[in-house]
């Protein structure tokens, strides 16, 4: 825990007043105390909608909160701002996490995160762009968000913006042929503005990853298709922004940052169980997590009970 | 007959010359099939806004998503059978969920195709295209339509769209001047006995059936349906009220294309004698594109013959 109040937090104004532009901070304090809401939020919407994909939502959290805090160029109250750093979550399961960060940078109310996945809800159970505020492009059919990505990256160099384009691929995904494909685009073309993470928690709905269908060896796959590749821990604010700094200085070809990662991280019963892939916590389970990631008041997001 | 041939291909490729001209947001994709689908025309003039994507469809789809999602307006060619098997995913989910603006244009479809024979030959695009929300249906009967479908779609028609072109020249059936009008049929030809409702080449088949029958007294209203999706039922509920029966003619499977997006206005709005030509839900075979239409029955005479079999005229 941090040594941040709640008070300090509710007081953090990041958006610039001039420009709109939100004011990165890479203050390892305030990104710890925000990562621990995203994810008591993302146990609160799965919980209120009965389903949805919390694995998955936090072991990615800390590289979202990384990224919309302490990376990108972007304007919560100019979600399509021409020149804003683009995001695309491949693994778009993930969205849970995805939404959090974007109510916490001021893209919607928080209080419309426990419309996740319910009729009229523009949360949806995959990201539509169409509805969200801050959602760069739809997703959710595994291993077309690279070559999304590429587009983006491609139109960016075109328009002559020096926007950058980050989209996160889950580690199950990269089974899907379309994925390499996308890597052979992204090194043709020599997309040096383009970073991916690849989020390696291991687990897939059906097992182990390398049960399921080995996909190592990572680092070498992404070398072998022309691309720079870094291997952290996943977790580390520290390791994220080296890596992110890393990629942004890499000339002439795309880097692919291969996070390990834990699915489930945050909540003991639920890391490293393949089950909280796509199921949602009961909502005991809940508040045992809530407790474990420094939620005192149980279910409840602006007080009441869900 | 004495009709200009064209290749709607290449009336494809020199129009998007044309409109990239004019839009500098307009950007070419294509699989490894260029100097066939002739985007290699474009890629010449624009290299910088053509981009080769290798024998990758899926990925083609994506990489057109994400540019279509920056603002740019992609048009991306390859064969049919790939454009909308291989990729259909991708289309669904990634270009049309999204309603992005991505032109799939796309050459080779029908058994037209030839020689290459059945692997290569597409007779399901415009059942798997119709039946995706937010997708329209486009196909061009001749080169004069193709060029004004293409200055068409660099407009700003909203969201996705399918045009398929063929392989072979094909005759040109439509006045110089014509102008193409989304979600409107265009009547080649009056009649007022039967009507004829064809898209693609098999409106000049169209026509040339209309001739035959006229020999045998019955005169036949023929219809270019061009734009498949979405269908132009006042045009389909007028040839019903007017004519005894309609015929559809299309080079592609009877289930799910031009006779079946006819049938559901013809059974729910104005039910009439309706019959469907076209390829009676089989394979393609190679051979020459005129022998393949004799073997599926697709020339004006087994159109006429199977007309008269049905109807009784």
């Amino acid at each position: 825990m941090s040594d941040i109040t709640v008070q300090e937090m509710k007081s953090h104004k990041p958006l610039s007043p001039s420009t709109g532009l939100y004011r990165t901070s890479r203050d390892e304090a305030l990104l710890k105390e925000i990562a621990l809401e995203v994810r008591r939020n993302v146990i609160r919407m799965t919980a209120a909608a009965s389903s949805g994909h919390p694995g998955g939502s936090l072991s990615v959290t800390d590289i979202l909160t990384a990224l919309y805090v302490g990376e990108m160029k972007h304007k919560p109250q100019e979600p399509d701002w021409p020149d804003r750093d683009r995001f695309h979550l491949s693994k778009g399961h993930a969205c849970p996490a995805l939404y959090a960060i974007l109510a916490r940078t001021g893209y919607f109310p928080a209080e419309e995160l426990l419309t996740l996945r319910k009729l009229n809800s523009r949360l949806q159970g995959h990201p539509d762009f169409r509805m969200t505020p801050g959602v760069d492009m739809s997703s959710g059919s595994l291993g077309q968000g690279l070559s999304i990505a590429n587009g983006m990256a491609l139109a960016g160099r075109l328009e002559g913006s020096r926007y950058r384009v980050y989209v996160v691929l889950g580690d199950g995904e990269v089974q899907e042929g379309q994925v390499w494909e996308a890597a052979m685009t992204s090194h043709h073309y020599a997309l040096d503005n383009l970073c991916g993470f690849l989020d390696f928690n291991g687990l897939q709905i059906d097992g182990p990853v390398q049960k399921v269908k080995d996909i190592t060896p990572l680092k070498e796959k992404w070398e072998a298709f022309g691309w720079h590749a870094i291997e952290i821990d996943g977790h580390s604010f520290g390791e994220i922004f080296s890596a992110l700094d890393e990629a942004r200085r890499t000339k002439g070809r795309p880097t692919m940052i291969i996070a390990r990662t834990i699915k489930g991280k945050g909540v003991s019963f639920m890391e490293n169980v393949v089950s909280f892939h796509g199921k949602a916590p009961t909502p005991e389970e809940a508040r045992m997590a809530l407790r474990e990631l420094g939620e005192v008041d149980g279910l409840s997001l602006f007080g009441e009970e869900i | 007959m004495g009709r200009i041939m064209e290749h709607t291909r290449v009336a494809y490729g020199e129009s998007l010359v044309e409109v990239g001209r004019a839009n500098e947001d307009i950007v070419v994709l294509d699989a490894d099939l260029s100097c066939s689908t002739m985007t290699s025309l474009f890629a010449r003039e624009y290299p910088g806004r053509f981009f080769q994507m290798g024998i990758s469809e899926a990925d083609m789809m994506g990489t057109a998503a994400g540019l279509a999602a920056s603002g740019k307006l992609p048009f991306v060619s390859t064969f049919a059978i790939f454009a909308t098997g291989r990729a259909w995913e991708q289309v669904r989910n990634s270009i049309a969920y999204p309603n992005l603006s991505v032109r799939i244009c796309p050459t080779h479809g029908g058994i037209s195709v030839g020689e290459d024979g059945s692997s290569h030959q597409c007779l399901e695009d415009i059942a798997l295209m119709r039946v995706i929300p937010n997708m329209s249906v486009l196909v061009p009967a001749d080169a004069v339509e193709t060029r004004s479908m293409v200055r068409y779609l660099a407009g700003d028609h909203p969201g996705p769209a399918y045009m398929r072109l063929g392989r072979p020249k094909v005759p040109v059936v439509l006045p110089d001047d014509y102008d193409y009008c989304f979600g409107k049929a265009f009547t080649l030809r009056e009649g007022g006995d039967i009507s004829l409702i064809a898209c693609g080449q098999m409106a000049a088949i169209a026509l040339d059936t209309a001739d035959l029958l006229s020999l045998r007294g019955i005169g036949a209203r023929v219809i270019n349906m061009s734009t498949i999706k979405p269908i132009d039922a006042e045009a389909v509920r007028e040839a019903a009220r007017e004519t005894a029966a309609i015929v559809t003619i299309e080079e592609h499977s009877i289930i799910g294309g031009l006779g079946s997006a006819v049938a559901e206005v013809v059974t729910e709005e104005c039910p009439t004698r309706l019959i469907r030509i076209g390829i009676r839900d089989r394979f393609g075979t190679s051979g020459k594109p005129q022998e393949l239409f004799q073997v599926h029955n697709l020339t004006p005479e087994a159109i006429d013959e199977r007309i008269e079999k049905a109807l009784g005229i």
